[in-house]
């Protein structure tokens, strides 16, 4: 039973993070169209029937990439060639294992932590795993043999290792204010109140540190304006100009499966995750006195939907930003990372430790 | 971790290890380190030590090898023709077996210490690890970092050197 809760919490996540990111990229097609003034992909055509427009396109794009050749070209690597596009998707997948989608269900007897693996060091696996990130990009230029892989391959390996730095000391103010690495407990604490009615969300306490963190979650999955690793106007396609079909599926794939999980981080870290103002486990307790007593499921329903909307508006946010920005100069880019974001995160670490040592823990 | 999850990951972790000594291809023998580094993790991991297994992923399979990695591919390093044998290698796999045949020795020699002892509470947690390090270790651990800047600030001057 137990092996049933924990693989039912691990496929519901899953899916619902895929739901989010088919979502992106509907986003991607129609909020991209709107920005430019134009209607955006409504004609595929099914079996001769095109009436829904855009959710025709959006059936036929995976199916297309599923039944396209798979094209290896010649003095590929082959087996690191196959590899790298799973080493570019499991590790992404994998982290959404310790985001938290809700606080807890009880059904009869049983208390269930919505969270599909309670780890001790859930934000530093969360680190890790987006360290091991790279392996897919660079792997992928390598084994292709071909410049421009290489080419985007190395710049986006420098750059991921780059901005990595910045958004794990990003978290340290985090940590300091929440005394854990559990993003489940990071979540509860921000269902407290300040003065009595303001949720006291992470971005109060961590402005700097959210701004730090949204500006590298954005450079990690290497969307304009830091997609130099891919720039098609240089590189072709970068580090997967030599895939075709389902394999290049899956780097797409990984490119929207990381904008979801920026947005994952982003709302558990600095927007309540999953809290619903004023929801507690046992019903609404509005500032103004009133109360409202729902059940246990009725409350975990309210806090996934409200986990699910945070998640699709900081989805769709990322989207409106890589079509309205231009691409910055590899210059820039590095001159941001090191001598803009890391600095100040620094200093996020350093004014965070001094107010928590000189006035005591935020919470409290 | 069961004895049968054990000997699982310990074959891969050796077969990942061969991987790395015998391959002739630097990325491919580079790829087989990481999996290796990856496998030492859970190694930690199934011993109640989840801290050090995620900084194990972080710090070597997901900083250093991926600095090998770049340094193989900016080298253009082609597949290594095999080199004869030579009194080099002689001597590295003299050495290599005296090293195995005294791990051995020494497993065999402990292995009914301390097997059985109780884990402290919080034993490998974050907090718990964090407080021995910045307490009773702080000395090492801050002579270790000053180790660290050493090698930063040589690496600068180095660079600094040609241009």
């Amino acid at each position: 039973m137990d092996l049933a809760i924990v693989a039912g919490k691990a496929i519901f996540v899953l899916l619902l993070m895929l739901q989010v990111m088919g979502l992106g990229v509907f986003f991607e097609r129609k909020v991209s169209a709107l920005i430019q003034d134009r209607i955006g992909a409504n004609r595929a055509s099914i079996l001769g029937f095109a009436g829904l427009g855009l959710i025709n396109t959006l059936v036929a794009d995976p199916v297309k990439f599923l039944l396209k050749e798979d094209i290896v070209p010649a003095g590929a690597d082959r087996v690191l060639h196959f590899l790298a596009p799973c080493l570019a998707v499991i590790p992404l997948l994998v982290t959404f294992a310790v985001v938290p989608f809700g606080d807890v269900l009880t059904l009869g007897d049983r208390v269930i932590n919505l969270q599909a693996a309670e780890l001790n060091a859930g934000l530093l696996y969360v680190l890790a795993m987006a360290s091991l990130g790279v392996y897919g990009v660079i792997i992928a230029g390598w084994a292709s043999n071909n410049r421009w892989s290489l080419m985007g391959g190395v710049r986006g390996s420098a750059q991921m290792i780059s901005y990595e730095i910045a958004m794990g000391l990003a978290l340290v103010g985090a940590v300091l204010t929440y005394e854990t690495l559990d993003l489940q407990t990071i979540a509860r604490a921000q269902g407290e109140l300040i003065g009595g009615w303001l949720p006291a969300w992470g971005i109060l306490y961590q402005p700097l540190g959210f701004v730090i963190f949204a500006v590298a979650g954005i450079a990690e999955s290497k969307r304009i304006p830091f997609d130099l690793p891919e720039s098609e106007s240089e590189l072709v396609a970068g580090y997967f100009t030599e895939y075709s079909g389902s394999k290049h599926l899956m780097f797409m794939m990984a490119d929207f499966v990381e904008v979801v999980l920026v947005a994952a981080l982003v709302t558990s870290l600095f927007f309540g995750g999953w809290q619903v103002p004023w929801l507690a486990r046992d019903g609404f307790h509005f500032p103004w006195g009133a109360t409202v007593a729902l059940s246990s499921p009725v409350v975990a329903v309210l806090q996934v939907t409200a986990f699910a909307l945070k998640l699709i508006f900081f989805t769709w946010l990322q989207i409106v930003v890589r079509w309205t920005l231009p691409r910055f100069r590899y210059d820039q880019l590095m001159k941001l990372g090191w001598k803009g974001l890391l600095p100040l995160s620094l200093v996020n670490v350093v004014v965070t430790a001094l107010v928590i040592l000189l006035w005591g823990k935020a919470g409290a | 971790m069961s004895p049968a999850a054990f000997f699982v990951v310990a074959a891969l972790a050796v077969t990942s290890a061969l991987g790395v000594v015998l391959n002739r291809n630097p990325v491919h023998a580079a790829c087989a380190l990481v999996a290796h580094l990856f496998l030492l993790a859970v190694f930690f991991v199934g011993l109640d030590a989840q801290l050090v297994g995620v900084l194990q992923v972080i710090v070597y399979a997901g900083a250093v090898v991926v600095l090998f990695l770049f340094v193989i591919m900016l080298l253009n390093l082609q597949a290594e023709v095999r080199s004869t044998a030579g009194p080099a290698l002689v001597f590295a796999a003299a050495a290599g077996v005296v090293t195995f045949a005294v791990l051995i020795v020494a497993a065999l020699r402990g292995r009914t210490a301390g097997a059985d002892a109780a884990l402290g509470t919080g034993y490998g947690e974050t907090r718990e690890l964090a407080r021995v390090l910045f307490t009773r270790y702080a000395l090492p651990f801050e002579l270790t970092s000053l180790l660290l800047l050493v090698a930063i600030v040589g690496a600068v001057v180095l660079a600094r050197k040609k241009g």
